[in-house]
């Protein structure tokens, strides 16, 4: 609103207000409906009587004396051993956002610096992959895996998802290394670096910005990833979101659907907290593809 | 790198050309005094033999890819002959699991697609011009639904428009038909999927869109002013115009992403309604039978699909590489 010619009229304004309020409550509500909700009985969160139930929860304080009650985390954490199933996630994403970045940082670096024009081949391998469906691959990985006997493990679950993701990261990184000017590198290697040292100590420093957006990525693939953990994992090492769909698939008697309620809950705090804390990091990765795409 | 993406898709093309193996039948004749039966039964020892000796199975070409479960070259032909008419044509066209995964996944496309840069765009427009202090808690709460793993968030949703959730208890109120359910209908069904398409997408080009009116030039803007152009000349003939390549982006990243719709129809439960290709396949490998060469088989089409998407952007890339170099 820099000048009073620019300034909006007052039923613009209101419209304008009303449309953003109605989209936030589009965007947020889910959430809000369902966290409350995961500390309420089956019968409350879907009421057939009447709606007003879900909010009061009068059901559940029959049940259990008061309007909220943590029985469907205790179902899924105690009894069902969700901790097991979030421990193997953050495993798969921890190992999953290590191995791509160190590859990617490597060998995004190496590419920017060398001469030869690979942005063109890698730009096209980032796109294929992105728009090729995991789960076309996972057809292809399966029966080579199931003759090597190394099925239904982690590390085949975090190799896969690495390779599925590579393309992404090293293009990513590249045009991130690309915006590194090369004189510092070369200033540093006239003082006597050599070119890993000229890396160790020049260009590591000011790479975290890139690298953290990357490992962002990366991240939210390995953790929102259905296709690849639901077909590749044995039932004991199943990450959170195969884990969710099976509370769904096997277990349709009373109450077993509050432990999916309560696990989903569950999955999306770390999501919640990822983007409170890297917000700007999202945003900024999420328009240089766009930029520079 | 090479061989994590290379090798799978060969993997797929070559499962593709082979089916498992039949048993391998022994056929008995044993004599009583009286008369002799003639006994078939499964050869366990020859079959496993065979199984092992040749992992793969039978070659038999691209006969996977015309069977009734894929392209259904001769269902479609008898179709095309026996029908009257382009609906009746269509009509047994979609009782054919791939081209009733084709119809959901074009409709889905083609719907999802324009609303959603429609909706980004709005939104990006009234964020931008509101209060800057604002602007932070609206992106916080926009970017949830985007980055929210996209199985769970079909859930979430799918819960509320239960019959017995709240959205699906006004729905119910507002048509004034208590026993109105989404699940029971496929045309609801296809709403909803594409209400979540919506909801999950709308705030990507939200903040892409948002991001290029930031580099909207302002002397561009007030230029427009002093020459008389009102509020909405300016947003069609200067932010339009602007913003023009990255509706292309969000396009193209919109297409990509709808042609492989999958956990939604997971999520929501919705097999029995709408399929897409993706969940052809997942369901293929899922089963108990583990029908790999199935799957192989919708993978490699799916893939072709992609390239044909692909084509074009392909092609424009490569212009844009030749004339920087």
């Amino acid at each position: 609103m820099a000048s009073r010619a620019q300034s909006l009229p007052n039923g613009l304004r209101v419209v304008l207000t009303s449309f953003i309020v109605v989209w936030l409550v589009m965007a947020a509500f889910p959430f809000i409906w369902t966290l409350w909700g995961s500390f309420k009985v089956e019968l409350d969160f879907f009421s057939i009587a009447d709606w007003t139930n879900a909010i009061t929860g009068r059901r559940t304080e029959d049940t259990h004396g008061s309007p909220f009650t943590g029985a469907g985390y205790y179902g899924a954490w105690v009894e069902e051993g969700f901790l097991h199933n979030v421990i193997n996630t953050f495993i798969v994403c921890f190992f999953v956002v290590l191995t791509s970045l160190t590859i990617g940082t490597l060998g995004g670096y190496a590419l920017s610096r060398s001469g030869y024009r690979y942005t063109f081949w890698l730009l096209i391998a980032a796109l294929i992959f992105r728009a090729m469906p995991p789960i076309t691959l996972v057809a292809g990985y399966m029966l080579p895996f199931f003759q090597w006997n190394v099925w239904g493990i982690l590390p085949t679950a975090i190799i896969v998802l690495v390779a599925i993701n590579q393309p992404f990261t090293l293009w990513m990184l590249h045009s991130f290394f690309q915006n590194i000017p090369k004189e510092l590198d070369e200033s540093a290697k006239v003082d006597g670096c050599t070119q890993f040292q000229a890396f160790r100590h020049v260009i590591i420093p000011v790479m975290w910005p890139g690298v953290i957006t990357t490992g962002l990525f990366s991240f939210l693939l390995a953790y929102n990833d259905f296709a690849v953990t639901a077909m590749l994992l044995s039932e004991d090492n199943r990450t959170m979101v195969p884990q969710v769909a099976a509370f769904l698939g096997t277990t349709y008697t009373e109450g077993n659907i509050m432990f999916a309620v309560a696990s989903v809950v569950s999955a999306t705090v770390p999501l919640f907290i990822l983007v409170m804390v890297f917000q700007r990091q999202i945003v900024s990765g999420l328009t240089a593809g766009a930029v520079k795409g | 790198m090479l061989l994590f993406i290379a090798m799978p898709i060969v993997s797929v093309i070559v499962q593709s050309m082979f089916t498992p193996h039949e048993a391998v039948f022994l056929t008995v004749e044993t004599c009583t005094p009286f008369k002799c039966t003639e006994e078939t039964t499964i050869d366990q020892e020859a079959t496993a033999a065979l199984r092992a000796e040749q992992p793969l199975g039978r070659f038999v070409g691209l006969d996977i890819y015309l069977d009734r479960g894929h392209l259904a070259i001769s269902e479609v032909g008898e179709a095309w002959a026996t029908s009257q008419s382009w609906s009746e044509f269509l009509a047994s066209l979609v009782n054919l699991p791939f081209y009733r995964a084709m119809s959901f996944t074009l409709v889905f496309i083609f719907t999802v697609t324009p609303i959603v840069i429609v909706i980004g765009l709005l939104i990006a427009l009234a964020v931008n011009s509101i209060y800057a202090s604002l602007r932070g808690v609206v992106i916080f709460f926009s970017l949830l639904p985007f980055v929210i793993t996209p199985l769970i968030g079909a859930l979430v949703l799918y819960w509320m428009i239960d019959s017995r959730g709240i959205l699906g208890n006004l729905l119910q109120w507002m048509a004034g038909d208590p026993s109105l359910s989404l699940k029971a209908s496929t045309g609801l069904m296809w709403v909803s999927l594409i209400v979540y398409g919506i909801w999950h997408a709308a705030p990507f080009a939200f903040v892409i869109f948002y991001a290029g009116l930031q580099t909207l030039p302002k002397d561009q803007m007030e230029a427009a002013q002093i020459d008389g152009a009102s509020r909405i000349q300016r947003v069609r003939y200067v932010i339009l115009p602007h913003l023009m390549p990255l509706v292309t982006f969000v396009t193209l990243i919109q297409l990509m992403d709808n042609f492989r719709v999958f956990e939604p129809i997971i999520g929501f439960n919705a097999e029995a309604h709408a399929t897409s290709l993706s969940w052809a396949i997942f369901n293929d490998l899922g089963g108990e039978t583990r029908q790999l060469s199935s799957a192989a088989t919708t993978s490699v089409i799916t893939i072709i699909g992609v390239a044909i998407l692909l084509t074009p952007v392909l092609i424009r890339t490569w212009r844009d590489f030749r004339e920087k170099v």
